[in-house]
C-alpha cells in the first residue's frame, strides 16, 4: 500500500478516507484534524494557557504531544488515583513523556492529599468505581484548572469515545445527556472550559501516532474497566464500521450538526441553585458537594479550601 | 510466526507466511480495533508476514479484550 500523498510506503490504513499514509503524512494528517477540531468549534487560541488531562494513556499523552508540536502552551495534569500497579505505571509514563520534552506536568494524588484511593472510596461510597473515580477526578480536574489560572481543560476523549456515549444515550433516549454532549464545554462560575480536541481522530490512530512517536504509553489498562458498558458499544460500533468505514464519524459528527440543537431544550438548567460547597467552596445543588462527601465517607481528610478560587456567589 | 497478543499479555504460534489481514481474519479480530506491529514498525493489511516474523497485535479500543478464536493451523 502506498502513501496518499507522496507514494512512499503506507504504515497505516485509514479505511473511513480510504487512503494509505507512510509515517511524515500519518502525523501531519493528524495535526490537521486537531487543527480543524479546534476551529471547528472555536475550542482555544494560540494565547491561552491549556491543561490537558493526562492518564499516561495513549489519547492523553498523544493530545498533549499534538497541541505542543502546533505550537499551544499546554500543560500536563495528572491525578494519582491509587489503583495499585497501574496508577504506579501511569504515573511514570506521564512523568517520562513530560521530562524527555521538558514540558510541565503538575501531579495531585487522591491517597496523599484527601486520604483515600479509588478502590477503597467505591466501597466505602457504595458506589461502583468508575462513577466514583469519575466524579473524584471531575472534581480535582476543574478544581485545578481553575487555581492554576487556565483558560481551557482538555481531555484526550477521541471520536470512538464520544460515539460511543453517543450510542449509549440514544439507546436509552438519555436526552437530557444528549443536551451536554458537546466537544467544548463553556465555562460557568466555579467550572473551567473544557474541550475534546480528538473528536475527529480515533483510538486506533491515536495509538499509531504514540507508536510513531516512539511514546512510552501504557498499554494495559485500569483493571477496573472490566465490564464497563462503553466497551461494548465501541465493539458494536466496531462491527458497524469494519463493514461500512466512517460510520463512526458520520454517527457523531452528523449528530453535532444535525441533530445536537434539537435536545437543547432537554438541558436542565443547572446552575440555578448552585451554592458554594460549605467545605471546599465548589459548586453544588447541596450544602456539601458529593466529592467532599465521597472523601467523609471514606475515612480520608477534609480536603484544604483553595479559597476565592472557586467560589461562586451565594445565591 | 509469532504473535503477540494483550489482555493478558501472551505469545502464540501461527505458520506463515500469510497477509496481515489474512492473520486478523483467522484470529477473528476486528481490523478496527488493533494496530499490527512488525519489530517496531506498523504495517498495513496487505502486507506479508513470513514464518520468522515476530508481530504484535496491540489493542486501541480502551480497556477491551478482543482475541476471541483460538487458532488453530495456517490462516
Ligand atoms: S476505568 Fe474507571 S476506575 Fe479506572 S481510571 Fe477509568 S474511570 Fe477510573
Ligand atoms: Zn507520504
Ligand atoms: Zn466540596
Amino acid at each position: 500500500m502506498k502513501c496518499r500523498v507522496c507514494r512512499g510506503g503506507a504504515v497505516i490504513e485509514l479505511r473511513r478516507h480510504n487512503a494509505g499514509f507512510c509515517p511524515e503524512h500519518f502525523l501531519r494528517f493528524c495535526r490537521d484534524q486537531v487543527a480543524k477540531a479546534i476551529a471547528e468549534f472555536d475550542m482555544f487560541t494560540p494565547e491561552d494557557r491549556v491543561l490537558v488531562a493526562v492518564s499516561g494513556g495513549k489519547d492523553s499523552l498523544a493530545l498533549w504531544d499534538i497541541l505542543t508540536e502546533l505550537g499551544y502552551q499546554a500543560d500536563g495534569f495528572y491525578l494519582g488515583l491509587g489503583i495499585g500497579e497501574y496508577s504506579e505505571r501511569s504515573a511514570s509514563a506521564s512523568r517520562a513523556f513530560a521530562e524527555q520534552r521538558g514540558l510541565t506536568l503538575v501531579e495531585r494524588s487522591l491517597p496523599d492529599e484527601f486520604g483515600f484511593d479509588v478502590p477503597g472510596g467505591a466501597k466505602a461510597a457504595k458506589r461502583a468505581p468508575c462513577s466514583a473515580c469519575g466524579m473524584s477526578k471531575r472534581h480535582v480536574f476543574d478544581e485545578t484548572a481553575i487555581a492554576g489560572g487556565y483558560d481551557v481543560l482538555a481531555t484526550g476523549h477521541n471520536l470512538d469515545d464520544e460515539a460511543a456515549v453517543l450510542f449509549g444515550n440514544v439507546l436509552h433516549w438519555h436526552t437530557e445527556y444528549l443536551a451536554r454532549q458537546q466537544p467544548v464545554l463553556a465555562a460557568r462560575p466555579g467550572f473551567p472550559r473544557k474541550v475534546k480536541p480528538l473528536v475527529r481522530l480515533g483510538e486506533r490512530e491515536m495509538a499509531a501516532w504514540c507508536v510513531l512517536r516512539s511514546i512510552d504509553y501504557i498499554v494495559e489498562e485500569c483493571p477496573m474497566a472490566a465490564g464497563n458498558r462503553h466497551l461494548a458499544y465501541k465493539e458494536a460500533l466496531n462491527e458497524v464500521e469494519e463493514r461500512s468505514p466512517g460510520s463512526k464519524f458520520d454517527f457523531y459528527h452528523g449528530f453535532l450538526r444535525r441533530a445536537a440543537e434539537g435536545f437543547r431544550h432537554s438541558e436542565q438548567v443547572d446552575d440555578v441553585d448552585l451554592q458554594p460547597c460549605s467545605t471546599c467552596g465548589a459548586p453544588t445543588p447541596g450544602e456539601v458537594c458529593a466529592f467532599c462527601r465521597l472523601v467523609e465517607r471514606a475515612g480520608g481528610s477534609v480536603p484544604v479550601t483553595l479559597g476565592a478560587t472557586r467560589q461562586v456567589e451565594p445565591r | 510466526m509469532k504473535v503477540v497478543l494483550h489482555h493478558p499479555r501472551r505469545e502464540i504460534d501461527v505458520s506463515g507466511p500469510a497477509t496481515v489481514r489474512a492473520l486478523l481474519d483467522h484470529l477473528e479480530v476486528n481490523r478496527e480495533s488493533v494496530l499490527v506491529i512488525r519489530g517496531d514498525t506498523l504495517v498495513t493489511g496487505d502486507e506479508r508476514l513470513s514464518d520468522d516474523d515476530v508481530v504484535e497485535l496491540r489493542p486501541v479500543i480502551s480497556g477491551g479484550a478482543f482475541a476471541r478464536a483460538v487458532p488453530r493451523g495456517r490462516p
